[in-house]
């Protein structure tokens, strides 16, 4: 199998990381290098086997549904680059 | 006392707790030691000040009972710690100071401990040789210009380097194990669901743990003892009967059956690493257990898998990294062009490689071909361990292929990269725990450390294996202090 760069463009838009010209070449050659190491799980049949989804097998617990957390706006908008006291702010979306 | 350093945590408990030492005059001689290692890059940042402080308030009322009264430690930077900088080794999170704590830095704040700093990882956990953290490279106590391991290479470096008496790391793939080994430490990955990942910056949820690191397997005992603890913040927290593990600690292994897998002898395995491992096979036979050749068949499926299943739940953590909440935030013509530079400019290249991979196999019509199939090859994985313990109670393998390398030797050749975990991560896709102790050198006199792996929730028994074969081993360091002028 092969990425080109084309797919890099495309993974590059759904990853929401914008790559140059020069480091998608880069990353063409180096994703191609370990997909091809990845290719080595096709040598097994796993038709009949169940994915494992769980590591645990536990079930979840459950909790009475309280609010733990009370008052803590100042906190949540603490570290945010950029916010207007209450809110987070970002760059116009609506024009 | 010049020797404090030299101590292990039980020494250091004890002189605490019998007044030969304080808290500051053990605090003060981890703080110096580590002034003057500036050259190991350990830590991120620093918290000498405040600990300081803390100790002489400790000193002021000494609360003697607690498991670890007045000691000093740092942690790796991938623990949230309530108001002291939390960066995951990223320019994304470098001003990113924590509103609260992490589940496992509680417990060992609550236990009398005191925070002397944040250790240096490589960005996000994702790397085995730490050259990946935004903030350089981490040199390795035991010779310049070797890696000191990844990702938890500044723990490693700290423990082994003996700027601080222990540490906490965590371990997606080996990122305690592979250190440990690399820099001749302790390092246990409990089994997934022993310690909380509350406050725990997020790699991969479902192979991630948290874990001690430590001079020798007692000391190791004892933290695990205090991070393990069941937590409701943390749904996948295992609410399981925890042993007191340094109390529980004995080196009687008579009669254990120990696991030798075929599989791990692995191609251009170096000759070293087979005569260490037999002659860790010798040693466990010496302290009476019994050695059982086992066969775990999918084990070089496990890095394949590894490779598809981390990076997939990865692309998904980060996605929370957007400049909006908290983090670095680039400047954008608009909100998507503001999401795009912030992700590419914020994320070091190992770590938008592998959102990228992760992106690229939960894609529509490429996720049954890749992410469906490791979740199924993982199965068969965890599958071999399940057959495996009907017949043994713990496995005996290297913990690394090779010893540790030079600075920049496969920093271009990921796959090369990750062939250093080909040992560790199987344990991790199969949620078990697994210790790296040291015990042996090789030719060039760098450590080499063999892996204890046990049935999840076994943590006890694999302590125990490790404290039998410490014994026989009887290895010592060689820390020439190079890095002091």
């Amino acid at each position: 199998m092969s990425i080109d760069l084309k797919t890099i463009k495309h993974i590059s838009k759904l990853s929401r990381i914008s790559v140059d010209e020069k480091r998608a070449k880069k990353l063409a050659g180096d994703l191609n290098s370990i997909f091809d190491f990845i290719e080595k799980l096709n040598e097994l049949k796993t038709d009949n086997v169940e994915p494992l989804t769980s590591i645990a097998e536990t079930t979840l617990k459950l909790r009475p549904d309280e609010v733990k957390s009370k008052n803590i706006r100042e906190q949540i908008v603490k570290n945010s680059p950029q916010d207007n006291e209450d809110y987070f702010v970002v760059p116009k979306v609506i024009e | 006392m010049s020797d404090i350093t030299k101590q292990s945590l039980i020494e250091l408990v004890e002189n605490i707790k019998n007044k030969k030492l304080s808290s500051m005059d053990v605090t003060k001689a981890f703080i110096e030691r580590s002034e003057k290692s500036k050259e190991l890059n350990a830590y991120i940042t620093e918290d000498f000040t405040s600990a300081l402080d803390k100790a002489k308030k400790f000193d002021q009322k000494p609360n003697l009972d607690l498991k670890l009264p007045g000691i000093p430690m740092a942690v790796k930077d991938l623990f949230c710690t309530k108001d002291i900088k939390t960066t995951a080794g990223s320019k994304i999170l470098n001003n990113f100071v924590p509103t609260y704590e992490s589940t496992v830095t509680e417990n060992i704040w609550k236990e009398g401990a005191i925070l002397l700093g944040k250790l240096n990882c490589d960005e996000f956990a994702m790397g085995s040789s730490n050259e990946t953290s935004f903030f350089g490279n981490v040199q390795n106590p035991i010779d310049k210009d070797l890696v000191p391991g990844g990702s938890s290479g500044g723990s490693a470096s700290a423990v082994s380097g003996q700027l601080t008496p222990i540490t906490i790391g965590t371990d997606t793939g080996g990122s305690i194990r592979q250190p440990a080994s690399f820099t001749g430490t302790v390092g246990l990955k409990p089994t997934y669901g022993s310690c909380s990942r509350y406050g725990i910056v997020a790699f991969a949820s479902s192979l991630d743990q948290a874990g001690p690191m430590a001079q020798n397997v007692k000391d190791c005992a004892l933290l695990q003892e205090v991070i393990s603890t069941y937590d409701s913040k943390d749904s996948t927290s295992i609410d399981f009967k925890r042993n007191q593990y340094s109390k529980e600690l004995t080196n009687n292994i008579k009669g254990k059956k120990i696991g030798i897998p075929k599989e791990y002898r692995v191609d251009g395995m170096p000759k070293e690493i087979e005569d260490l491992w037999q002659k860790g096979i010798q040693y466990v036979k010496d302290c009476g257990a019994e050695t059982i050749d086992i066969s775990l068949p999918h084990t070089s499926y496990a890095l394949p898998t590894y490779y598809i299943v981390a990076p997939a739940e990865a692309s998904s953590n980060l996605a929370r990294y957007d400049g909006v909440k908290y983090g670095f935030r680039a400047k954008g013509e608009n909100l998507i062009d503001m999401y795009e530079k912030t992700r590419s400019e914020g994320f070091g290249a190992e770590v938008q490689r592998r959102i990228m991979i992760g992106t690229y196999v939960l894609s529509s019509g490429y996720y049954d071909a890749y992410y469906l199939k490791a979740q199924k090859v993982r199965k068969l994985i965890k599958n071999d361990f399940d057959e495996a313990y009907k017949k043994v109670d713990a496995i005996l393998t290297p913990s690394t292929p090779s010893s540790a390398f030079k600075l920049g030797e496969k920093t271009n050749d990921p796959v090369s990269m990750y062939l250093n975990d080909i040992f560790t991560v199987p344990v991790n896709l199969a949620g078990l725990p697994g210790i790296s102790i040291p015990a042996g050198h090789d030719a060039k006199g760098y450590p080499l450390g063999l892996q204890i792996i046990g049935k999840a929730f076994d943590e006890q028994n694999i302590l125990n294996i490790a404290y039998a074969m410490e014994q026989k081993i009887n290895f010592k360091n060689k820390i020439t202090d190079w890095w002091i002028k």
